[in-house]
């Protein structure tokens, strides 16, 4: 998708920049928004390039850094936390060999914490893309692991 | 108007409804501390320190954001009160390098004098500050996020008044930080070098770049002859920096400071001021005479330069052809005045003393200079510099006699003064081309359609019958709104005067900390008084310029003035 | 005791027996008759309803629902705006979610109801980023709905118009906040602005708004189908009807439940959560989320009810209870909780930005055993600037577990007070 089409989608109002900006973003390669891609939004909405900036460096489903294919995002607040989000961390970065916050070297996944999911009766929780994970066990993030790395092969 | 009652601190006080707390406090007597509060801004509230108690609420209320209600109990000096401002004046200190001794803003800060008058000695937290580089990339202005407290007032300044939104909020949290998108480098942005951010940022996170020491250098150095000259609005706001009242008219004690500090000649640029008109209104009426582009734009203020080249290029040949005032006098400094004198131009070293930090900006382009290797004005000090540079060599401004300006360029006229004011230039010149034109002498010199605070104000003019409509814009959003006029061909001025600060050069970014609309109401005053005060009001009966033509230009619009005067200026589209 | 005593389905009763992506099953169940009473009658007999139900916001401030309306009613300026706040991002809760994926149309109906009782033509649903599923439940629900009449023009003959609009956010917590919800419809950053005017008067681009709830809006077609006063029988004296509660932590069964309000905190845990893994203790209880307070166990046997919760300086927020068994260690809750709002506040206002990074910073050192007598003190001046002076309910709420903390278990921090420095200073 280019910058251009999104905006068709969604309107170029500024009331439409955050949906356009998280649906184009879905498209990139590496999960994320160029300067180049924030110039063009704030170009194509006149909005000041400083107003796009900022608003793609608030939110958390936004990024200005190149990411991975899927991102991993595992809940970290109480409920998980009570039931062991730490070990499922420690899981998530022995198999990846990779640590919190970064890519694995293949750029088929990112680690990430996340806010609370709203998952709590099933915690611990995690996130990739549109579907939530609960319950988890080093069994099933083993299995979800490589269902995407099938997936990606696709 | 409704009023309302309500008891400030077992006070009772009546204030028109809609009143905030801060002001009716102010009336009893009882200053609230605030940072991000400005009078001329809209109200952001964040930082916390201006709370007060109010009877019946949960939790302590910002004083700035918060009016007065009927019956409302509101305490200003609690325990609580104290211990919360005390808490956040000392959270800030904990993210900030707290070094003011050294700082460029030591004992003219907003945060220093809160943190002192709350007898705050230290920070109880762990100070966080996380170093980031100073970005000294712009000529004009410097930015150390080492200070920034993250009022927000820039970002609204550069906003809501310039309209071009150069600064914003990055990030969130604890990471959150006040910068051009993408941290990119004010020198490579579209900033226009305005200042007017560093006019309203109540610590040093955005300041003038400092010059004042290749200043010292140049005046320490026996092989050079070192001018100076003093723009127009400073004779008015020099003043503020040693305790005086704005507005106060200062010019004899500024030129008695200037030779105080060791220059070896004082010149004015008003001289040039006067020049300009001439110049410019001979391009005027060339233009309408011969079918030029109209509206003619006037070309003396820096920042809107910056802005017509960066925002606005396919505008350009509406822009008049004369250099600003400053660097005219640059280029006689430097072309006629060294000749006159015997030296060499490399060995003269001019200095200008500026409301502005476009003007730094300005100095350093390459067009500024005659002979394609020196700059034709060395270096550009702001009104702010120049107070810093009396009091490292504690000159007592106060203490001193009023002298006068050097010859050649020391003689002006009232029409130059007012260039310091929104609207000046465009009343200097109605003053001049309609003289030129008619041939008659002008009943009133007084333009008044053009004076004052409007955003765009405009008059006309009855020029032996042809009606001539003029428009005059302060400000970066107002002219974006004239440039839009324009382009949809509904402009239907000969001449527009454009200043980039609010206020024209009275309110430039150089000029003295805290700038709000009274204070720039009082010295726009001043210079109207300055005006009224002079024997000469008219640009075109300046005898000093008049000799001038006759030894050296010839005429206006001349080989000589082309050479010297005036300059081309460019797209710069970023 | 009886495990059923304190349970009434009212918002739930359909959950699991009908399909949610099937309009037909909603209507099946009496789906819609409410909007169809309601439009037979006046704005102001709805308001009046919702009045006398005692329904109160169930978004954590626990606002009169029928005042809100009546003040956007009144409220001077057009269009006026309803907005559903679907952004549930406190720690701990998931109710609006299931009543999303569940019983969409449910949703859907209450904010039609409420749109004409105060005469508003355009809505928002605004849900969260990360619910996703719940956003495409909702978005074919409001589809199904345009196409039978209850969302469009001329609602069911009615001459009502009126439609919505989902809009997802982008991941941050503060957005649930009223004011930072709206300057994130304007497609800004989601930062939280001073009030007042409120947003009943001036909300969305400046105009009369209705925020509530999803739980809120859930409530409204069945206070119409049942009549506001029949409503207000279910529940206590301050509490009226129902309330989901979102089980969490260390139980046996974690889950979403409605109880009558009245129901103790004890028997919701025990009786319908089946008590703790393996029998272990319970060390703590943080009710309504990351923002609400802790309370140890012996208090389990308040009732959820807003007035007994309020005489002991408490409050269940939105409804979450999170229990939290003896292996934990307290601090680190508290680290976790902080580090939560550190990361969600929005940067604007001193005490919240800079605050939280001290708390966190102060909290490290109990952890770490290096703390002194005076770091306790700071640590207490630290909060309650917060919770004094921070612009919004993020930053005045964020130290509320600390609070408590310090007042049911203040030997956590004094334990770990390093001995000899405290007694050097
Ligand atoms: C930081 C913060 C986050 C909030 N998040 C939510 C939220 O996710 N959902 C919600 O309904 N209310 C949330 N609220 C409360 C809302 O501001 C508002 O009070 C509520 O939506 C009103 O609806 P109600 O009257 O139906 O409860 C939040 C408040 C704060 C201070
Ligand atoms: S900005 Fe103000 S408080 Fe900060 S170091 Fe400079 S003078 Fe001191
Ligand atoms: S100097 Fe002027 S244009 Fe540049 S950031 Fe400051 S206010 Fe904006
Ligand atoms: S740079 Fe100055 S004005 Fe701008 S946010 Fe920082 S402290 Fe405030
Ligand atoms: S309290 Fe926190 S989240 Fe709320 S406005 Fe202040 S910084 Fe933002
Ligand atoms: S001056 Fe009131 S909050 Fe800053």
């Amino acid at each position: 998708m280019q910058v251009k089409e999104a905006l068709e989608k969604f309107g170029r109002t500024p009331d439409k920049l955050i949906g356009a900006m998280l649906a184009y973003q879905k498209t990139t390669p590496c999960n994320y928004l160029t300067q180049e891609d924030i110039r063009e939004f704030a170009k194509e909405t006149g909005l000041p390039e400083s107003r796009v900036h900022s608003v793609a460096s608030f939110y958390s489903l936004l990024s200005t850094k190149p990411r991975g294919k899927y991102i991993i995002q595992v809940c970290h607040d109480v409920p998980c936390y009570v039931n062991n989000s730490t070990n499922v961390v420690i899981e998530l970065e022995q198999r990846l060999k990779t640590k919190m916050g970064q890519t694995t070297d293949d750029g088929l996944f990112s680690l990430e914490y996340s806010s609370c999911l709203g998952c709590c009766d099933k915690a611990p929780a995690m996130q990739i893309g549109d579907n939530l994970y609960g319950n988890l066990t080093a069994e099933k993030i083993s299995s979800v692991l490589a269902e995407h790395r099938r997936k990606s092969h696709e | 108007m409704n009023m309302v009652n309500a008891k400030i601190n077992n006070r009772a006080v009546s204030v028109p409804e809609g009143t905030s707390i801060l002001h009716a406090a102010k009336d009893t007597g009882i200053t609230i501390p605030n940072l991000c509060y400005h009078p001329d801004q809209e109200i952001k509230a964040n930082c916390r320190v201006c709370v007060v108690e109010v009877d019946g609420c949960k939790t302590l209320q910002a004083a700035c954001a918060t009016s007065v209600r009927e019956g409302m109990v509101i305490r200003t000096n609690t325990q609580k009160v104290r211990q919360a401002r005390k808490v956040v004046v000392e959270l800030l200190l904990a993210n900030h390098d707290m070094n003011c001794t050294a700082c460029k803003k030591n004992n003219h800060c907003g945060l220093q004098e809160i943190a002192a008058n709350l007898g705050v000695r230290e920070s109880r937290f762990e100070n966080i500050l996380v170093h980031r580089e100073i970005d000294t990339s712009s000529p004009s202005i410097e930015r150390n996020q080492n200070k920034c407290i993250k009022c927000g007032r820039c970002i609204q300044m550069c906003a809501k008044v310039q309209g071009l939104a150069i600064l914003d909020y990055i990030g969130r949290s604890g990471d959150v930080e006040v910068k051009p998108a993408f941290g990119w480098y004010l020198g490579d942005v579209a900033c226009v070098a305005c200042g007017q951010c560093s006019v309203v940022c109540p610590v040093a996170a955005i300041t003038e770049k400092e010059d004042i020491e290749r200043v010292w250098e140049a005046i320490n150095d026996p092989d050079k002859t070192v001018v100076v000259q003093t723009a127009p609005a400073v004779r008015v706001s020099i003043g503020e920096e040693f305790g005086l009242d704005p507005g106060a008219i200062v010019t004899g004690k500024l030129v008695a400071s200037l030779r105080a500090l060791g220059f070896d000649k004082v010149f004015d640029t008003d001289f040039t001021a006067d020049l300009t008109i001439i110049e410019e209104g001979h391009e005027l009426l060339e233009r309408i005479n011969h079918g030029g582009v109209l509206p003619m734009l006037t070309s003396c203020s820096p920042g809107w330069i910056n802005f017509i080249e960066q925002y606005y290029p396919e505008l350009l040949a509406h822009l008049s052809s004369c250099k600003s005032p400053q660097q005219m006098f640059g280029a006689l400094a430097k072309g006629y005045y060294a000749e006159k004198i015997g030296k060499k131009p490399e060995d003269i070293f001019s200095v200008s003393i500026m409301p502005c930090t476009a003007k730094k900006f300005e100095a350093v382009r390459d067009e500024m200079s005659i002979d394609g290797k020196n700059p034709d004005v060395d270096v550009v000090l702001t009104t702010r510099e120049l107070g810093k540079m009396l009091r490292q060599a504690g000159v007592d401004f106060n203490q001193l006699d009023e002298e006068d300006y050097d010859a050649p360029f020391g003689l002006s006229t009232g029409a130059a003064v007012i260039f310091g004011a929104t609207g000046g230039v465009m009343e200097a010149a109605l003053r001049t081309v309609y003289e030129v034109v008619t041939g008659k002498t002008l009943e009133s010199l007084d333009f008044k359609a053009v004076r004052g605070l409007e955003g765009i104000k405009e008059a006309a003019v009855d020029l032996n019958g042809t009606i001539v409509k003029v428009a005059v814009a302060h400000s970066l959003s107002n002219a974006r709104k004239v440039m839009e006029l324009i382009k949809s061909g509904k402009a239907e001025y000969a001449f527009i005067e454009i200043m980039c600060c609010p206020g024209g050069c009275i309110g430039g970014g150089g000029q003295p900390f805290g700038g709000t609309d009274e204070l720039r109401l009082k010295r726009m005053d001043a210079i109207y008084r300055a005006d009224g005060a002079l024997p000469i009001r008219k640009s075109h009966e300046n005898p000093a310029i008049k000799k001038l033509y006759d030894e050296f230009l010839i005429k206006p619009l001349g080989e000589k003035s082309h050479h010297l005067l005036h300059t081309k200026y460019k797209n710069r589209k970023k | 005791m009886n495990k059923n005593a304190c349970v009434r389905k009212l918002l739930t009763k359909r959950f699991g027996e009908i399909n949610p992506g099937s309009i037909d099953d909603y209507i099946s169940r009496g789906g819609y008759d409410s909007l169809r009473k309601a439009l037979a009658m006046s704005g102001g007999d709805i308001i009046n309803e919702i009045k006398n139900s005692g329904l109160k916001g169930r978004g954590g401030a626990a606002f009169p629902t029928g005042l809100k309306m009546q003040a956007v009613k009144e409220a001077g300026g057009s269009p006026k705006y309803i907005i559903c706040n679907a952004d549930e991002g406190e720690p701990g809760n998931f109710k609006d979610r299931y009543l999303m994926e569940n019983d969409p149309h449910q949703l859907i109906e209450g904010i039609i109801i409420c749109a004409y009782a105060t005469g508003i033509k355009h809505g928002y649903i605004f849900i969260r980023g990360e619910y996703a599923r719940a956003a495409a439940m909702v978005e074919k629900a409001l589809e199904q709905a345009r196409i039978r009449g209850f969302l469009g023009d001329n609602i069911l003959d009615a001459g009502f118009d009126f439609d919505i609009d989902v809009y997802t956010g982008a991941g941050s917590y503060v957005c649930g906040e009223e004011f930072a919800l709206l300057v994130t419809i304007e497609g800004k950053s989601g930062r939280a602005t001073y009030k007042p005017p409120f947003p009943t008067t001036c909300g969305l681009y400046n105009k009369p708004t209705q925020i509530n709830n999803v739980e809120t809006f859930c409530n409204i077609p069945h206070i119409i189908e049942m009549g506001g006063a029949e409503f207000s029988k279910i529940g206590t004296d301050s509490s009226k009807g129902t309330k989901l509660v979102c089980l969490s932590g260390n139980v046996v069964r974690p889950g979403l439940y409605e109880v009558v309000f009245g129901t103790s905190i004890k028997d919701i845990i025990y009786g319908l959560g089946g008590g703790i893994p393996n029998n272990r203790e319970i060390k703590m209880i943080q009710l309504g989320g990351a923002s609400g307070p802790v309370i140890p166990s012996d208090m389990s046997d308040l009732p959820l009810d807003y007035a007994s919760m309020r005489e002991n300086d408490l409050n269940f927020g939105s409804g979450a209870i999170i229990v939290m068994d003896e292996r934990i260690n307290v601090l680190d809750i508290l680290k976790r909780i902080i580090g939560f709002f550190h990361h969600e506040s929005c940067g604007k206002c001193t005490p919240c930005r800079e605050g939280l990074a001290q708390t966190l910073i102060l909290l490290d050192r109990f952890i770490e055993g290096v703390a002194v007598e005076k770091d306790l003190a700071l640590l207490g001046i630290l909060i309650e600037t917060m919770s004094e002076a921070s612009i919004c309910g993020l930053g005045q709420a964020a130290p509320t577990a600390i609070k408590k903390v310090l007042q049911y278990f203040p030997e956590e921090f004094q334990s770990r007070i390093h001995a000899t420095d405290s007694a050097a200073v």
